[in-house]
């Protein structure tokens, strides 16, 4: 599934999400909700610089997990971000959304893309050769 | 008299609308914040205007290209 098919089957499932952008670390944009292109960079950009500061806001000694995901709720809305691997949705709701059904929706979005990620099959292994003996031979 | 009455009424009025419009607004401000949750499961919630705030204008942000 490409990142428009992913985009539009998280609008289809999920009726919180307003506005969705699909981007790797860096801000390349991969996919979005959006119909201006340079919004949609724009939108990418303020996300990484979002999650770049809640990550600041993890304790330096603490070596726990990587930044998984995130709500910020303010007066006109909720802005998600959520990660899978390189990539990442940045994703905007109307003001108090069911927010973990929202954040599953969006990681199911970022999985449904990574698995149509070309992937190289390794060769399959040949069996051997065996000649068997036949045993239907009359007597 | 009449006259009277009716204008303290609608100063009541006026007041207790200018009243609740100011608590839901203090109330929504109290709900703005920002949870971050980590790849092992540890999630931090920052609620305070001074750690907050930073994070919550870029949301604003977000929401305004968005829109």
């Amino acid at each position: 599934m490409d990142a428009a098919a992913a985009l539009e089957r998280l609008r289809d499932i999920s009726s919180q999400v307003r506005a969705a952008v699909i981007f790797e670390r860096g801000g390349k944009v991969v996919g979005s909700t959006l119909a201006d292109a340079e919004r949609a960079k724009r939108v990418a950009q303020e996300a990484e610089e979002l999650l770049a500061a809640a990550e600041q806001r993890r304790d330096a000694t603490d070596d726990g997990g990587k930044f998984a995901q995130l709500e910020a709720a303010v007066q006109g809305g909720s802005v998600f971000v959520v990660r899978d691997g390189d990539r990442l949705i940045a994703a905007t709701t109307p003001p108090e959304p069911t927010v973990g059904l929202v954040f599953y929706d969006l990681k199911s979005c970022l999985r449904e893309l990574e698995t149509t990620a070309p992937k190289k099959r390794a060769p399959a292994k040949r069996k051997p050769a065996t000649r068997t003996k036949k045993t239907d031979a009359k007597p | 008299m009449r006259s009277r009455n009716v204008l303290t009424g609608m100063l009541l009025g006026a007041g207790s609308v200018a009243g609740t419009l100011l608590f839901r607004r203090r109330l929504a401000r109290q709900r703005e914040r920002v949870d971050v949750y980590f790849g092992d499961g540890s999630m931090v919630s920052l609620t305070k205007p001074d750690e907050a705030e930073p994070l919550l204008r870029r949301a604003r942000q977000i929401l305004e290209l968005a829109s």
